[in-house]
């Protein structure tokens, strides 16, 4: 049934735990390993750092990442879609055509206050 | 009775993911790990959708719950990352623990186990019903269907957009101004 | 195979640990992940009691209604993908104006 279609991912989640397992086994038994107060340090041998490490980032990166999800989730409505096509013909074409429509106007928006420019 | 065959053990495998992910969730101190603690909860959500035979829904919830709102909680973590590492986690630790626990155990005995728990209708799925992923796609286009939603979902998005990008461009341009 | 109420146990669960996190968290961004365990066991309620519907006839020829539990799952990820679009896009907001993304510090339009 569908499960035994689903094999060859669960060989890949399996094959891909073990070797990164091994890997992370590997350099932990061969690697030296002794650390020290001068190796832990941020830059070794390197200037002593002023204030935390974490700063906060820009929120440019966070548009960039929400404008994705938006054009991420029309994923669950074109696949179908996309499949269904042919059964569907010229009636789902203008449906969809409207879907898309709707969600070129938040687009345009966008483009328009420059959301999409990095500077 | 419950015969214990591969996909009885794959549930068992997927809930201990989905729960002890939720778990990470809401115990972890640091919200960065929390954040990979959610995507592994959601993984044991997408093979729970595997054996409930709807495999597009697990390529989605990959896709867009680990691929996409995943990624989101962990640029907001970073965005206000100088607090995330908050000595006190909790307000209203016991009261909350509580609320929660009573919570699951109301709905187990009192709405699961008696409902459906001795039914024997609810034992085994349909076998021969699988539908598939052009029967979605035909659902939600044609007109007996889904075409309504359909569009309006459109015009969430639409919206979600546009308000995201107003509200979190205005700030970028007062941090601009300082 | 497993049998619905199993499903529901776990789907329970994965509510009461969400309800959990919103209630007791600190952190805004912490309770709206919280939500999100929340949705995503409303989530797998809706497939799990579309796929042991007893009273989907196993014809070829499927109706749209047959699908409601895949449609409505379908649409939750929509919602949910909106809603953590603009409540971190608040949360943000918030962390500027305020310093804070403890929600019960944001009381300036209590007065």
């Amino acid at each position: 049934m569908t499960l035994q279609a689903f094999a060859p991912i669960g060989v890949l989640i399996i094959i891909a735990l073990i070797i990164g397992v091994i890997i992370l086994m590997i350099s932990r038994v061969f690697g030296p390993h002794n650390p020290s107060f001068r190796k832990n340090a941020p830059y070794e041998s390197g200037m002593k750092p002023i204030g935390p490490g974490t700063r906060r980032m820009p929120v440019k990166f966070y548009l960039v990442a929400v404008l994705f999800i938006i054009f991420d989730v029309e994923v669950i409505f074109f696949m179908p879609w996309a499949v269904a096509m042919r059964d569907l013909g010229v009636y789902g074409l203008i449906v969809m055509g409207v879907f898309t429509l709707i969600l070129v106007v938040g687009f345009i928006y966008e483009w328009k206050k420059g959301a999409l420019e990095w500077e | 009775m419950i015969q214990f065959d591969f996909s009885t053990i794959a549930f068992f495998v997927f809930a201990v993911l989905t729960l002890g992910g939720a778990l990470g969730v809401v115990t972890n101190r640091n919200l960065f790990r929390g954040t990979i603690w959610l995507m592994v909860s959601l993984f044991g959500v997408a093979g729970l959708y595997v054996l409930l035979s709807a495999p597009f829904l697990a390529a989605v919830q990959v896709l867009v719950y680990i691929g996409a709102i995943a990624i989101l909680f962990t640029f907001a973590v970073m965005l206000t990352r100088s607090l995330t590492r908050l000595n006190v986690r909790y307000t209203r630790l016991w009261p909350s623990a509580l609320g929660a626990v009573l919570l699951f155990a109301m709905l187990v005995i009192g709405v699961i186990w008696p409902v459906f728990g001795g039914n024997e209708l609810y034992n085994q799925p349909i076998s021969d019903v699988v539908r598939t992923t052009t029967d979605l796609g035909v659902a939600l286009v044609s007109g007996e269907g889904y075409v309504l939603p359909f569009e309006v979902a459109s015009i969430l998005l639409t919206g979600a957009m546009i308000g995201a990008i107003v509200i979190a461009r205005d700030a970028d341009e007062e941090e601009m101004e300082q | 195979m497993v049998p619905l109420s199993w499903y529901l146990i776990v789907s329970a669960a994965l509510f009461s640990i969400g309800v959990f996190g919103v209630l007791s968290r600190r952190n805004g961004v912490a309770v709206l992940m919280g939500i999100e365990l929340m949705l995503n066991a409303v989530n797998i309620n809706l497939v799990a009691f579309w796929r042991y519907n007893t009273t989907i006839a196993s014809v070829t020829e499927p109706v749209p209604s047959e699908l409601s539990g895949m449609v409505f799952a379908a649409f939750m990820f929509v919602v949910a993908a909106a809603e953590v679009a603009v409540g971190l896009a608040i949360i943000i907001t918030v962390y500027r104006n305020w310093r804070s993304v403890i929600p019960e510090e944001t009381d300036t339009l209590r007065g």
